[in-house]
């Protein structure tokens, strides 16, 4: 399975990484050679087989709806890169 | 004194006859690492917490003389895989994007061992974001064997096995998604515990694979890792995939032999590829195994080879969306050059990110965009469950399954450079019980020679179990453990 | 205008995405607290919803319950297994990179909404509901070259209310949203109140051609429409663009549309995301959700009468007329509120009344309720529970009205007195001194000194001028200091006038 390098670009703005252009070379070939790695499982009959996303077998994990403030409140705002009295600073959205 | 590798239950004899206090041992543990690690040494530790470990060890030696029923680990010594939030203390998964980062809260894992009173001396080393198998994809330089410094240590925790292998630190918290225990603790020599996928909580763990992610220990012996598997386990409010299962006492029921116990050898884990000395190794141990009054039976999972395929597509996919989060907006690196919202996101990632990490970020975009999701993490998933239900299948003929944790010694350090698809191999012995979310162990089983050189390295032996299974594999590994000395021996060059 | 759904005209299109916030106490997966009204920027945040690293969701057990709750009253089939995904953009309001909603089961699906249209039933066919969460607020200082961000309410629940393409006119469609926000206060799921931003509002509208019978080829989604006038002039703004465009053979472009208050116009708006794919799959830090048949039945007995039931019922036992009706089943409080007067009104009517005397009262009772007591409570932006005229108060005070002992001018002013101060009504009027005098004696004395006083008004009333009645009764009241029976004053004054 052969990626192009306008397909590597058009994941790359998905996920918000900026390539640089030998990057983009690269991870052409890399995940190319993955993805060819995992075309083996095609061999695999799957089906009638329903997936596994959860191997504990849990179900109905809730929690009760009681609120409290955070103690960790002040140094997450403290954390943010820039702020402007209590809101998170940020280049402007366009 | 000979205490760098000394058990953690010996430890705590010493501490409760007075012959040394913690304050006394965390002094020696740290005055090892000023020694020992360090960029130019085992480069095991990124952050080490001098005054804060002085601080705890104090507390810790006043309940130590004040509470007869003190735990075992009150003013024990530790280190903890940089992957692991801890509060007021720089957390970076190995990463430049977290690289000044301060967490706000414990994990949970350190909550449970601040409560014990164990004392906290550092972070440690790990592939970055714990995408690999060598800590060479850290973006501090990779952590060394000590057994070769010319060697990994394996990974994605090497830094912990190396720092627990030299003796810095007597146990370590490490995590494990694909053989990130397992295969460290192999080629370092040491003890790894991989918990049941449920077992420990996984709050403040930086996230991986979400569905696979089981924080564990490195330490000197099974009963140590018993010892830690007591208090690290159990359910936690804050993790919803935790069970509430209760929790056996895992030290206590020990056994030193195997009478009735009925241990499987998978013959497909015997591949092509290995070592005929680490296959040598092996078969040694099963007939020790054998010695103890287990019953070995052969058996075999004909799906064992898809385990890492299903591996190189899931976690990719999970990675893509955990690290979205990294983007430079709330805390962690923030690019200067960004002009505009986008470009922080852009290039913040950019810069922030190592190969590996993007490569996985790239991949798992990829496996989940819409047109790919059905064939590749559908249908990955779809395989994970035939692999689940090819282990219940031989769970129901016997107890545990033995094999090779590695199916080599450790490589050299450089030799896995930009190869894709390493982790994945290094792994494959791994992996599919990770997928299963079952609990494994490796444990120290002999040396070989290596192929590349004429360093003698440790092998690691490979047990698994069922799911919840934790006593059935500490008891072989225990037993193990009576009748063999693999587990005491240490590499030279450490003051010892 | 309503555009009937007739093929020989333009016919508009129209499907409504509508998130409710969940009036639950914490957040969808944290227990920070959920709260609209917070005002201090960031300060119902922790490290879950702010995503700080290792941290990990929780599902709310009561968002699943009011949730589930809302679905029923939509008529949902409630999924038996259902789960969370995780939904994956870039935006600075979104911590996690990844919003955990609900892809292919969603809690509840195949539903509908009947609604009362021009005195006919329209039924809205609802796709689906599901829960996610909300994310944070963006704050654009203008012409700053910045933007804030605040995440109080980030992770809270909101139900994703998506309804078939059924909706043909801007009128049908503010109806339904009054009806579904008349239906989530009822089951006490939320505030549903679109200024105040707990319930928003995506219209996707395009337009038929005459005679087309396929769903047209493209549609047009509009944003911020904070309000149900906004709703209706954004759609009806829209179906008229496409109209035009339509007729000139244009197609509009399926881009996004935001409503512009000021000049009440739709904009074309940049997407926030280049390209959609969000990458949607089942979130691994959550177990599913299996709804037992038990629970759901459960929830189901108890739902509490909604507003569609509650109108027949008015309407079968009071007999109001539908405009009351509609006015009070819009404000749930005020509906309580008036059927606890109500049953106070039975309680006294019960021996020696008819029916029709019941229904008179429970007419007034209507209208005090919408009119005076609903001005007294808005001008004070108060709930009818939180005033100080108690359901019994009230209904004795109509009581005294239709027994004749206060005017309805008095009334009036007493019920003010209540409202201000409280108090019986009883004690009000001895107080004030309204006491209606029903005397005939005392009201026929007054009227013969008046028509002594006024020879010439009685004479004009006599030569055929009508209005002088009306004056000779004034000055009557007044004579009586405004306490007159105004029924028994008309009566004798026109006998005397014989």
């Amino acid at each position: 399975m052969i990626l192009t390098a306008e397909e590597v670009r058009k994941i790359a703005a998905l996920a918000r990484i900026k390539l640089k252009d030998e990057e983009v070379e690269k991870f052409r070939k890399e995940l190319s050679v993955v993805l060819d790695y995992v075309s083996e499982l095609e061999k695999v009959n799957t089906e009638g087989v329903e997936e596994i996303s959860q191997v504990t077998g849990l179900e109905n994990v809730l929690r009760e709806d009681h609120a409290k403030l955070s103690e960790y409140r002040d140094a997450i705002i403290a954390s943010f890169p820039e702020r402007k009295d209590d809101f998170l600073k940020i280049k402007s959205i366009l | 004194m000979e205490l760098a590798f000394l058990e953690i239950s010996e430890l705590a004899e010493k501490l409760r006859n007075k012959e040394i206090s913690s304050v006394e041992l965390t002094k020696y543990f740290l005055k090892r690492i000023k020694e020992y690690d360090g960029a130019s040494g085992l480069n095991a530790f990124l952050t080490v917490t001098e005054e804060e470990a002085l601080a705890q060890a104090l507390e810790a030696d006043k309940i130590l003389a004040s509470d007869p029923h003190a735990s075992v680990l009150t003013g024990i010594p530790y280190a903890a895989k940089d992957l692991f939030s801890t509060k007021g203390i720089r957390t970076t998964a190995s990463s430049k994007i977290l690289d000044k980062f301060v967490p706000v809260f414990d994990a949970t894992a350190i909550e449970k061992l601040n409560t014990e009173k164990a004392v906290l001396l550092g972070k440690t080393n790990l592939d970055e974001f714990a995408h690999g198998s060598s800590t060479e994809t850290s973006a501090y330089g990779p952590s060394k064997n000590p057994w070769d410094v010319t060697r990994i240590p394996g990974g994605s925790s090497g830094g912990s096995a190396a720092a627990v292998a030299a003796g810095l630190v007597p146990f370590a918290l490490a995590t494990e998604t694909g053989g990130s225990i397992r295969q460290p603790a192999s080629l370092c020599g040491i003890c790894g515990w991989k918990p049941t996928y449920g077992r420990v909580s996984r709050y403040g763990v930086i996230a991986m694979t979400s569905s696979n992610d089981s924080p564990g220990t490195i330490a000197r012996s099974v009963k140590d890792l018993a010892i830690t598997a007591e208090i690290l386990s159990g359910h936690d409010l804050k993790d919803s995939t935790t069970s509430v299962k209760e929790i056996p006492n895992y030290a206590a029921n020990l056994r030193s032999d195997l009478k009735g116990v009925k241990i499987g050898v998978p013959k497909e884990y015997f591949i092509p590829g290995m070592q005929p000395e680490v296959e040598a190794r092996i078969h040694e141990a099963i007939a020790k195994l054998k010695e103890l009054g287990a019953e070995i039976i052969e058996v075999s999972l004909p799906l064992t080879k898809y385990g890492s395929l299903v591996y190189a597509i899931v976690t990719p996919a999970e990675i893509s969306s955990n690290l979205a989060r990294f983007d430079g907006i709330r805390y962690g690196h923030r690019s200067k050059d960004a002009k505009d919202l986008l470009d922080i996101y852009d290039q913040s990632r950019e810069e922030g990110f190592g190969d590996e990490a993007k490569r996985r970020i790239l991949t798992g975009a990829y496996a989940l965009s819409a047109g790919y999701y059905d064939a590749y993490y559908l249908k990955a998933q779809k395989v994970r469950r035939l692999l689940v239900n090819e282990f219940d299948e031989v769970f129901k003929k016997v107890d545990a399954l033995v094999c090779a944790s590695v199916p080599n010694v450790a490589q050299k350090i450089g030799n896995a450079k930009d190869n894709p698809l390493f982790g994945y191999i290094a792994d494959q012995l791994n992996i599919p019980a990770s997928m299963a979310g079952l609990p494994a162990l490796s444990i120290p089983c002999g040396f070989a020679k290596a192929e590349d050189g004429d360093a003698i390295m440790p092998v690691g032996l490979q047990i698994i179990g069922q799911q919840w299974g934790e006593q059935n594999v500490f008891n072989i590994g225990h037993a193990y453990q009576t009748i063999t000395d693999w587990h005491k021996k240490y590499p030279k060059g450490y003051g010892e | 205008m309503t555009e009937k759904n007739n093929t020989n005209s333009y016919t508009p299109v129209i499907g409504l995405e509508i998130h409710v916030q969940l009036k639950t106490k914490s957040k969808m997966f944290c227990d920070s607290p959920n709260n609209p009204d917070e005002t201090v920027p960031n300060t119902n945040i922790c490290e879950v919803c702010t995503a700080q690293p290792g941290t990990l969701p929780v599902v709310n057990k009561e968002a699943i319950r009011l949730g589930t709750l809302l679905g029923l009253a939509l008529n949902c089939k409630i999924a038996s297994s259902s789960k969370f995904d995780r939904k994956s953009y870039f935006y600075p309001d979104l911590p996690k990179g990844y919003q955990i909603s609900q892809y292919d089961k969603p809690i509840a699906e195949h539903g509908y909404l009947d609604i009362n249209v021009d005195g006919e039933v329209k039924r809205v066919r609802i796709r689906r509901a599901h829960l996610e969460e909300d994310a944070g607020k963006n704050v654009h200082p203008e012409g700053l070259g910045y933007s804030l961000v605040d995440y109080n309410r980030a992770g809270t629940p909101l139900m994703e209310i998506v309804t078939e393409p059924d909706i043909t006119s801007a009128k049908e469609a503010r109806i339904f949203l009054e009806e579904l926000r008349n239906i989530v206060r009822y089951i006490g799921a939320g505030s549903a109140d679109m200024e105040k931003g707990t319930m928003r509002l995506e219209p996707n509208i395009s337009v038929r051609k005459p005679g087309q019978q396929e769903l047209p080829n493209y549609k047009v989604e509009v944003k911020n429409i904070n309000s149900f006038k906004f709703a209706e002039a954004a759609i009806e703004y829209e179906v008229e663009r496409h109209i035009q465009m339509l007729s000139e053979g244009q197609t509009p472009k399926q881009v996004t549309m935001g409503w512009n208050e000021k000049a009440s116009q739709t904009v074309e708006q940049r997407s926030k995301e280049e390209a959609n794919d969000y990458r949607y799959f089942p979130d691994p830090d959550l177990p599913v959700l299996n709804l037992s048949d038990e629970f759901v039945s459960n929830l189901k007995a108890a739902l509490p009468e909604l507003p569609a039931a509650k109108r027949l019922r008015f309407k079968e036992e009071y007999a109001l007329p539908d405009e009351d009706i509609q006015n009070l089943v819009n404000w749930k409080e005020l509906t309580e509120y008036f059927e606890e007067v109500v049953s106070e009104i039975q309680a006294w009517i019960q021996a020696d009344r008819s029916k029709e005397d019941l229904l008179k009262l429970v007419k007034m009772a209507a209208n005090w309720c919408l009119q005076d007591f609903s001005a007294l409570l808005n001008a004070a932006k108060i709930n009818p529970s939180e005033s100080r005229v108690t359901q019994e108060n009230f209904a004795e005070l109509l009581k005294h009205i239709a027994d004749a002992k206060i005017s309805v001018t008095a009334a009036k002013q007493v019920f003010a007195q209540m409202f201000e101060h409280g108090g019986e009504p009883d004690h009000i009027i001895e107080d004030l001194g309204l006491t209606q005098i029903s005397d005939t004696a005392a009201i026929e004395s007054a009227i013969d000194s008046v028509i002594q006083a006024n020879e010439k008004a009685v004479l004009d009333y006599k030569a055929g001028q009508q209005k002088s009645f009306g004056f000779l009764v004034g000055m009557a009241m007044k004579e009586l200091k405004g306490k007159g029976n105004p029924a028994i004053v008309n009566e004798i004054l026109k006998k005397k006038l014989e």
